[in-house]
């Protein structure tokens, strides 16, 4: 049951338990049960997506390339973790290539993530150089599109 | 005018569709096709297609490459060949193949076997190819299984062909691999041909499809289209499989009358089948969940309905209720805002039924079900009172 599932809630995050409970025809306590264990595992997790540029507030983004030293017996698990504590930081990926990491920065402007990288990110034990690209403009993140959907162009009524 | 016209009736229900279009915030579980969008890649394709000028004509028969992949598809799925040379022919969707299955096989007076309740072209394009349709009822009481028995008295020394949709439209039923033998076998004895629409045989949610091509493959005519699985409904393409003779000949009218099918539309094919798995994994899960729900949701609030095993429509009986399913429908719109379709669209003994099409998403089905069982509710409670 737990592949068909999670299959569900991926495409259905606001589902309830009850409806759950008739699609896969189990008892509701017994779905709800399943949910808490999954998220206490950390299997799932409900988070909002949030257009903040739709109602006016300007968020600053950027995408920034790390060269890191890694650590002898940790690799670049200890940098990367510590990078990855800052509030400020959205993501953290190890990636192949040129550069080592690639993180996403917020912040409310642009000299507040400026500040991050010269203050925080670029003086830390074992970053070699950064490279920062402000983000533009999203059109599509975790899947979800940004601009104006499609219109259903079904007619009401087919046989 | 051709005196065949005044034959088909037209249909009454036409009328009721009609009123549901002025309706601007209805939630409408009458629609027959997908709500997943077609897959950009298949539609990037498209655009590229005009963009490079690949919009000329093809072959008569198809695009040798469209043709190769649906070979391969069929393969790979159902472990039969065809041989795309001589053995498939690309259609403008499975209503035109039908069309051409049809006047191929028909001499005038020759009779089909078209089993109800079923999808509303069959019995009219029987009768435009001077065929007399023979129709063979399948009641809910028997989960819509055909009576084999009743089949073999239904062939007469006319009989031409017998047509199968599975899973079907509207109640989602399909055949098991006995049945298919079966009705093979029967083929077998009596030399009909099949003409088997099995549009829908990617929507199956609990096993594997199976064609009954399978078992019969000489005289089976394979009917199958890219609208439903990768909802490309507009883009107006499907094929055919067959005998080599008979290909050959259904060529004959295909090249005088369709030419050949959409050009754009037939590389996009060849994009969506490249494309299959991928697109399958998004929606099979979301189509299972959705008629699961759907069927709990009906049966609880007691229209009685037999779980479908593919397509995306559910059959259910709205019998207790003590309304015929035409006066239902209207209510139901006007009173909650709800569109679905009366079952004796799909043939006239089924006055107590009403298609329900899941193509929706959850949010919505959500809804339209609370609303029909609320309207079911105050029926129920005003009949209470009436007593």
């Amino acid at each position: 049951m737990e592949d068909e599932l999670l299959q569900i809630l991926e495409s259905n995050p606001d589902i309830c338990p009850e409806d759950l409970s008739k699609i896969l025809n189990k008892d509701k306590k017994e779905i709800e049960n399943k949910l808490k264990e999954l998220e206490s595992k950390g299997i799932i997790k409900k988070k909002y997506i949030i257009n903040w540029e739709k109602i006016g507030i300007d968020r600053v983004y950027a995408l920034i390339k790390v060269k890191v030293s890694p650590e002898r017996g940790r690799g670049y698990d200890k940098v990367a973790e510590r990078i990855a504590r800052f509030n400020e930081v959205r993501a953290v990926y190890l990636i192949s290539g040129e550069y080592d990491l690639e993180i996403i920065v917020e912040g409310k402007s642009l000299k507040e993530i400026a500040s991050f990288v010269s203050n925080k990110l670029a003086t830390l034990d074992g970053v070699k150089s950064t490279v920062t690209h402000f983000i533009l403009k999203k059109y599509k993140e975790n899947g979800e599109i940004f601009f104006e959907e499609e219109k259903d162009y079904r007619l009401k009524i087919s046989l | 005018m051709n005196k065949l016209l005044s034959k088909i009736e037209p249909s009454g229900i036409r009328r009721f569709f009609d009123i549901i279009e002025r309706f601007g915030d209805v939630i409408s579980l009458g629609v027959g096709e997908p709500d997943f969008q077609v897959d950009w890649n298949i539609r990037e394709e498209a655009i590229y297609c005009i963009e490079k000028g690949a919009t000329r004509y093809t072959s008569n028969q198809g695009l040798l490459e469209l043709r190769e992949e649906i070979s391969r598809n069929i393969v790979k799925n159902q472990k039969i060949y065809y041989d795309p040379e001589r053995e498939i022919l690309v259609t403008c969707g499975v209503s035109q193949g039908l069309d051409l299955a049809l006047r191929t096989i028909l001499n005038p007076g020759d009779e089909v076997i078209i089993i109800e309740p079923c999808y509303v072209a069959y019995k009219p394009l029987t009768i435009l190819s001077y065929g007399r349709p023979v129709v063979l009822k399948t009641s809910e009481e028997n989960s819509f299984k055909i009576d084999l028995d009743e089949l073999k008295r239904k062939i007469s020394n006319k009989t031409k062909a017998i047509i199968l949709n599975y899973p079907n439209n509207p109640t989602g039923m399909s055949f098991s691999k006995n049945e298919l033998k079966e009705i093979a076998d029967i083929a077998n004895e009596f030399n009909l041909y099949i003409i088997s629409d099995e549009i829908y045989d990617k929507l199956t949610y609990d096993r594997k499809h199976i064609t009954i091509a399978k078992y019969i493959k000489e005289k089976v005519i394979y009917l199958n289209g890219f609208s439903k699985a990768y909802s490309m409904t507009g883009f107006r393409i499907g094929y055919i499989c067959c005998d080599e003779e008979l290909l050959r000949n259904m060529l004959k009218i295909h090249q005088y009358s369709m030419l050949c099918a959409p050009t754009i539309s037939q590389y996009a094919a060849i994009e969506a089948l490249r494309n299959e798995e991928k697109i399958l994994r998004k929606i099979l899960p979301e189509y299972k969940a959705r008629r699961n729900y759907v069927y709990k949701r009906l049966n609880e609030m007691g229209l009685k309905a037999i779980l479908p095993d593919g397509a995306f429509y559910i059959f259910p009986s709205i019998r207790s209720i003590g309304i015929e399913s035409e006066k239902f429908s209207e209510r139901l719109l006007f009173e909650k805002r709800v569109a679905v379709v009366p079952g004796n669209a799909f043939g006239e003994d089924y006055k107590y039924n009403i298609r329900i099409s899941y193509a929706n998403d959850m949010k919505k089905l959500k809804i339209a079900m609370d609303r029909i069982e609320e309207f079911v509710k105050e029926i129920l409670k005003l009949k209470e009172e009436i007593k």
